[in-house]
């Protein structure tokens, strides 16, 4: 029996695209004393890349995903396993068509070359597919398939020759040891390895690997099932793996894949047929590899008959036979992204999980680096595993969304969609009062959070035209004209909103003070009871986030920070604190807050508490603690929605007395309730106020999103020195705001923008920024103060100039924008006056 | 000339197996389904023999309501159509009762019009290994019966020549029809499903009984599993390095020709 | 009694199987109410044989011989053994495809159950090898007369104190019924796809699995049968794939081998194969997966690329010859 190291810098857990790459990115940066290992034999332990279709379509909607898939091509490249075929993405229906169009305005965000061709253009490169079934393509010519088992093989070689790595395979983990909430040992097959890190990299098992630590990663298994058929005459003229563009048959969510002279189908049109981790068959009790599960035919008999009719030609030769069908497992996240970066719940626990084979090199490369300097290149945030809220680590929610997600894998899937699975497990206090009140309900992190209310219908009368109402049917899915109404109510007189979805955490300790000063921007030698705004950045002065302190007291800081990346947050504070004196409690489940915004709050407010809430009395950027009948309340002078008012926290079991008695004292000023609608988007997009994951990531720097103050604080702080530089460079983008001029499509209806479109010249040319980044909308939405519809987007520095005319390129039609704010002047109340009323 | 295979749904294992919880069986979770090789041959000779003579090839099997696939995946390389004997515990039944429940059937299927030639099975189960169904039912047929048959083909008249492996070359069989045959892998290939077979299958018109409480029974008390035996392997080393130490070996057992 | 029937091959030596068989029968006897051995030789009975059986401890030889039987009919023969089978007792053969057929029809014709494939007998009553060796069935047959055969190499031939077998000659005439269904040739010179003599007889098998990976990657391998003056065997992937005739597949539906060697070459071990390499005396694995059953199996394995390593034991080979 082979031995096996004893210590180890770390232990990566997997030999598949994954692993491999990993153990490569990490020795090409320095680590040594690398031990990596698989239950299964090399080169193909067994796991999904195995059996994976290695083909490669680089337009996501997602950009991170996008930028991880172009790295992923350039490695596969670099390794000589690439193959370009070209892809088409067909339609057979209207709405897919749209779709298309859409995949369009993604493909020209991120600068990928792709055509909407016509039936007769995919005939032309497919001459065995009917070209009577589809209305059209997308043509993405960089498509192409890679040999991800040899380049995986090249890399892991590659990290031997450099005497970084011992490979072990046919070794598994059987337990981990945590010490003081620390990796400290791997117990393998072939003995023990001490070591501080262990990177888990081994797809579909990767949860019980993980578990062994206590730990989660929540994914799970499930079934992509795929076939082969061949011989075909056609396929077999050729030579070579691939010498015909692979087909995405978008409607029936199947492809079809060349391979030498057969032809793979793969569907993601079945029922979604999940398993647990744990039992997946052993190697020695699987007919093919353990990720190749029985096939079950009447799951996958639709999908023949639509590939039937996609390519009659080659598909109904009945000499060509299946011969070859698995019910191929892979990974699922409820959420749908990769589950990377190191554990909240076990130091030294590193994921690099559900990762597809078209990102598998680039997130090795990511991971490694984030492993070596605290941080990747490239933003992966929305990947990071410390995002997921403790409900979203259960074995119940993760099998609800991969059941519903599972459709959606080749699905149209509108930005704002919902989900129908697993709701209601997060509600705020006044939850009950939203649903008699009618609110439609959007969630968040587990939050049931009020879009809009019904109750606000009669609003619409009132503002009448104003509201910009939508009819088309795909720009007001998931959208009502009552935000609108809701959003006009609030700036001429008051809104209620209901933000428990806030994540709150406390920093307190004798160093509380320092340890918050090393890890955001911003002052915070302040005074006590100061709110301050403040981003924070990475190692490399790009966003890791953005949130609100209130110094509650010499030795307390209380953060702030939005559902959806708090939990992130709390792991990014919680890393830097050991040894400095300061603790992290996470109270979110203890408070909730409610927003009184609009120009009538303060009567509201004053009506109900005897504290003097007037402007110089309680001053914007202040917090304090005031009676509100027999609670109390710790009010917050701040606004996100760009109005007088207050955020107000209070005990979770009080909030419901709270908003009674705020909605009974506001109902002679005309206080409304108004949802998130406003708050997330309308508010805060005719202010210019920036939200993280659009505007704000690691790609960005506080120069480049127009928010750096005047002076850069003595003392030190997380990506100080970056900082500094980035001041004395130019800009290679500036964030702006444009308005559309003109909203009529070639049809006359008029189109609204939801985001993530192109941003072009008045010719249609493509705007690149210094980064080689193309402009595209990262936020947009009504700001019906203005009567405008309003967009986001970071431009060259050339281009960003106010009153400079250029278009935005919406389902292939472009419409006319202007700039319309360089440095995040607000559109609306530029002075802040309705803030400092 | 009409044919009747029987075939058998089986678990399909590969290495490693584990029993249920009453012993009896083993614990097919997570494994696939299929039927023998030698049931694969025999529906692969069948449609042949069918397709040669102008005749029909009907697929039988006697299990559990899912045994459906198995019919279906016959039909999807060429059977016409198919009969389900249902029967919730197929594990209850004897090779005597299998067979008498099949001889039933067939007889059900004669008066209804319905004629087999030739009733065709593999030489034995994957699973079980009786041996002893082909021969049960054509004792309950009253038919003659053959067991070992690699290939066969029409001789003229209700006849036909049947080739089987026997201990001192290929024997061959004149087999006055109608008559059972018991087939043993390797005269031909079984085809794999086209799609359009696929898609025939899904359509196939599968007849369906219900079989009667087993009589004889099954005379299984319980399953074991091998015991793992601790085997002393000797790595002579990796790669052609080890090619020197092998070779000694080869030497020491003396089968190196000189 | 147990009555065994027993095969015997061209030059009219008692078959290896039923050498085991009537071993069985022996070391068994109590528990299979066999207390008085018989041997059933259908044809000639050479002196060979006579001796052989001696050494097996055989106390009676039925011998058969008649116009009837010379042509091989299962349902003749079978009635040839139900006319001379003890009332209680057991009737065994090996598990040969011949040993099978006859005792199913035995049991039929004796209205008794037949367990096929049996390892062991004992109080609690039968084990008998299913799934292709996976699992071991344990049941009981009940009834007065026990029709069993023995799985290939369940039990090694072991001689005993010779005795003297009484000789019983029966010339049977079979009823014409039974006589309708019979080998009316033999095809001796069989082409080579079907003829597996030679790899149930060679000393040295070199087997080769998908790991070869193509029709054309046979070359070292079939070098080194050559050097041992062996045969080839296959596993069921790479009959199944088309590359090597079913003649050469080993395992459960296809030979089962007994060489003094054999040669594992990117074969993992799929319970099916292992089931048909049983009876080699010496098992050499050669696999780049040190877990695999077959190199946990082997007596002796080399890890690494079968290529690689086969390509070099031909040079060795080649160069001791000088």
């Amino acid at each position: 029996m082979a031995s096996i190291p004893t210590q180890a810098s770390v232990v990566v857990v997997g030999a598949g695209i994954v692993g491999n790459s990993l153990v490569h990115h990490l020795a090409e940066l320095g680590w040594r004393d690398i031990v990596q290992v698989d239950k299964g034999p090399l080169p193909n332990p067994g796991g999904s890349t195995g059996h994976a279709s290695n083909f490669i379509f680089p337009v996501d909607h997602s950009r991170e995903i996008t930028d991880l898939t172009l790295d992923s091509v350039r490695q596969y490249k670099e390794l000589g396993v690439f193959t370009q075929s070209g892809g088409f993405e067909v339609a057979r229906t209207q709405e897919r068509m749209q779709e298309l169009r859409r995949r369009m305005a993604s493909a020209k965000a991120w600068g990928i070359e792709s055509h909407l061709v016509t039936p007769e253009e995919v005939v032309e490169k497919v001459p065995f597919l009917d070209p009577s079934v589809i209305v059209g393509a997308f043509w993405t010519p960089t498509v192409g398939v890679v040999d991800s088992v040899g380049a995986g093989t090249m890399m892991r070689e590659s990290a031997q020759n450099k005497g970084a790595l011992t490979v072990s395979p046919n070794t598994e983990v059987t337990g981990i040891d945590v010490e003081n909430g620390a990796i400290a040992r791997v117990h393998t097959t072939k003995g023990p390895i001490e070591t501080e890190k262990i990177l888990i990299a081994c797809g579909v098992w990767s949860p019980r690997i993980a578990a062994m630590a206590g730990a989660a990663i929540p994914l799970t298994p499930a079934v992509h099932q795929m076939i082969s058929v061949g011989p075909v005459p056609q396929l077999a003229e050729q030579t070579g793996e691939i010498s015909f563009p692979i087909v995405r048959d978008m409607d029936t969510f199947c492809y079809e894949r060349q391979h030498g002279s057969d032809m793979e189908i793969g569907s993601y049109a079945h029922r979604a047929i999940l398993h647990e981790p744990d039992e997946i068959p052993s190697i020695e009790a699987a007919k093919l590899s353990p990720t190749e599960m029985p096939f079950t035919d009447d799951d996958f008999d639709p999908q023949l008959e639509q590939a039937l009719e996609l390519m009659p030609d080659v598909l109904s030769n009945p000499d060509v036979e299946i011969r070859y069908a698995i019910n191929g497992l892979l990974s699922l996240t409820p959420d749908g992204a990769p589950i990377l970066g190191e554990s909240p719940e076990v130091k030294g626990l590193w994921s690099a999980a559900a990762v597809w084979v078209k990102e598998g090199p680039g997130v090795g490369r990511a991971v490694a680096e984030w492993m070596t300097n605290g941080c990747p290149e490239v933003d992966v945030q929305g990947a990071d595993i410390a995002r997921f809220h403790p409900h979203q680590r259960t074995r119940e929610h993760v099998r609800a969304r991969t059941s519903e997600a599972f459709i959606k894998t080749y699905g149209i899937v509108h930005p704002g969609e919902q989900w129908n699975s697993d709701r209601n497990v997060r509600l705020s206090p006044m939850h009950e009062r939203e649903k008699e009140l009618g609110a439609v309900f959007f969630e968040v992190a587990g939050w049931e959070r009020p879009q809009w209310y019904a109750s606000n219908a009669p609003l619409l009368e009132e503002f009448g035209e104003r509201v910009m109402d939508r009819t088309a049917e795909w720009d007001s899915r998931w959208w009502s004209p009552i935000i609108n109404a809701e959003h006009l109510a609030l700036r001429e007189r008051a809104g209620l909103v209901d933000l428990s979805s806030f994540v709150i955490f406390d920093v307190f300790g004798p160093a509380a003070l320092d340890a918050v000063q090393s890890i955001v921007l911003a002052q915070m030698d302040v005074g006590i009871g100061r709110v301050v705004y403040t981003p924070v950045l990475d190692e490399t002065g790009g966003f890791r986030s953005d949130l609100t302190i209130m110094r509650l007291a010499h030795d307390r800081f209380r953060v702030v920070t939005g559902a959806a990346h708090g939990m992130v947050d709390v792991k990014w504070f919680a890393d830097r604190l050991p040894g400095t004196g300061a603790q992290i409690t996470d109270l979110t489940s203890s408070w909730t807050t409610i927003g009184l915004w609009g120009p009538r709050a303060r009567d509201i407010l004053s009506q109900v508490t005897n504290a003097d809430v007037s402007h110089e009395r309680f001053k914007f950027g202040t917090a304090r603690t005031i009676e509100v009948g027999s609670l109390q309340v710790l009010a917050s002078r701040i606004s996100y929605v760009g109005d007088l008012g207050w955020e107000l926290y209070i005990p979770m079991e009080t909030g419901l007395r709270l908003w009674d008695v705020l909605t009974e004292a506001g109902t002679e000023h005309g206080l409304v309730p108004v949802g998130l609608g406003v708050y997330g988007t309308t508010g805060r997009i005719e202010k210019g106020y920036r939200a993280f994951g659009a505007e704000l990531d690691s790609d960005r720097s506080v120069i480049e999103v127009g928010m750096a103050r005047p002076k850069v604080k003595s003392q030190g702080f997380v990506g100080r020195d970056a900082h500094l530089r980035h001041r004395e460079e130019d800009p290679k983008a500036i964030l702006c705001s444009l308005t559309v001029d003109d909203h009529t499509s070639a049809s006359g209806e008029k189109r609204y923008m939801l985001g993530g479109e192109p941003i072009r010249s008045q010719d249609g040319q493509p705007l690149i920024d210094g980064h080689g980044h193309h402009a595209f909308v990262t936020s947009a939405g009504s700001a019906p103060s203005l009567g405008k519809h309003v967009l986001m987007a970071f431009l060259p520095p050339a281009e960003a100039v106010l009153g400079n005319q250029l278009t935005v390129v919406y389902m292939e039609e472009a419409y006319p924008v202007t700039v319309a704010s360089i440095d995040a002047t607000p559109l609306f109340d530029p002075s802040n006056e309705n803030i400092r009323r | 000339m009409d044919i009747l295979v029987c075939i058998k749904r089986i678990p399909d294992i590969a290495g490693q197996i584990t029993l249920d919880g009453s012993g009896t069986d083993i614990d097919d979770a997570g494994l696939g389904h299929t039927t023998s090789a030698h049931e694969e041959c025999a529906v692969e000779l069948a449609i042949q023999t069918a397709a040669a003579t102008g005749g029909k090839v009907t697929v039988l099997t006697l299990g559990p309501a899912e045994a459906v696939e198995q019919l279906r995946a016959a039909v999807g390389v060429g059977a016409n159509d198919g009969i389900l004997i249902e029967a919730e515990d197929s594990g209850a039944f004897g090779t005597e009762d299998i067979a008498q429940v099949i001889g039933d059937v067939i007889r059900d299927r004669t008066e209804g019009g319905q004629n087999f030639d030739l009733v065709l099975l593999g030489n034995d189960a994957a699973d079980t290994g009786d041996f002893q169904v082909p021969i049960r039912l054509a004792y309950d047929l009253g038919y003659p019966v053959l067991t070992s048959i690699s290939t066969f083909s029409p001789a003229g008249g209700p006849v036909i020549e049947a080739r089987g492996i026997g201990p001192s070359g290929t024997e061959i069989f004149s087999l006055e029809l109608p008559a059972v045959v018991a087939v043993q892998e390797g005269g031909v290939d079984p085809r794999y499903p086209s799609i359009t077979g696929r898609m025939k299958a899904k359509k196939a018109r599968i007849a369906e009984y219900v079989a009667p409480e087993p009589g004889a029974g099954n005379p299984r008390i319980g399953l074991e599993l091998p015991p793992d035996t601790a085997n002393e392997v000797t790595i002579l080393g990796e790669g052609p390095d080890a090619a020197g130490a092998l070779v000694d070996v080869l030497e020491e057992i003396g089968v190196i020709r000189s | 009694m147990s009555l065994v029937f027993v095969e015997t091959d061209e030059s009219g030596e008692v078959a290896l199987t039923s050498a085991e068989a009537l071993t069985f029968a022996r070391t068994n006897a109590d528990v299979l109410a066999g207390s008085v051995l018989e041997a059933a030789v259908i044809g000639t009975l050479t002196e060979s044989a006579h001796n052989q059986l001696a050494v097996l401890g055989v106390d009676r030889i039925h011998h058969l011989e008649s116009a009837d039987l010379e042509a091989y009919s299962a349902t003749a023969w079978a009635q040839a053994l139900v006319d001379i089978a003890p009332e209680t007792g057991t009737v065994l053969a090996s598990g040969t495809p011949r040993g099978m057929e006859l005792m199913a029809h035995v049991a039929v014709r004796t209205g008794e159950r037949m367990a096929a494939n049996v390892v062991a007998a004992d109080e609690e009553g039968l084990l008998r090898q299913v799934l292709g060796g996976a699992a071991f069935e344990r049941l009981q047959l009940g009834g007065d007369l026990q029709v069993l055969t023995l799985a290939g190499h369940a039990c090694k031939p072991e001689e005993t104190t010779p005795t003297t077998p009484e000789i019983l000659t029966h010339s049977p005439e079979s009823a014409a019924e039974d006589l309708r269904t019979r080998v009316v040739r033999t095809e001796v010179e069989t082409d080579a796809d079907n003829d597996t003599s030679g790899l149930t007889q060679a000393r040295a098998v070199v087997g080769a699995g998908r790991g070869v990976g193509s029709e054309n990657g046979f070359g070292e391998v079939l070098e080194l049968v050559d050097h041992l003056g062996g045969a080839l065997g296959v596993s069921r992937v790479v009959t199944g794939l088309g590359w090597r005739p079913h003649s050469e597949q080993v395992g459960q539906t296809g030979s089962r081998i007994t060489p003094d060697v054999y040669i594992a070459c990117g074969i993992s071990g799929a319970i099916q194969h292992m089931a048909g390499i049983e009876g080699a005396k010496t098992l050499i694995a050669i696999n780049t997966d040190e877990e695999s059953t077959m190199v946990q199996r082997a007596d002796y394995a080399i890890i690494g690329d079968l290529h690689e390593v086969v390509g070099a034991v031909n040079e060795e080979i080649r160069s001791r010859r000088g």
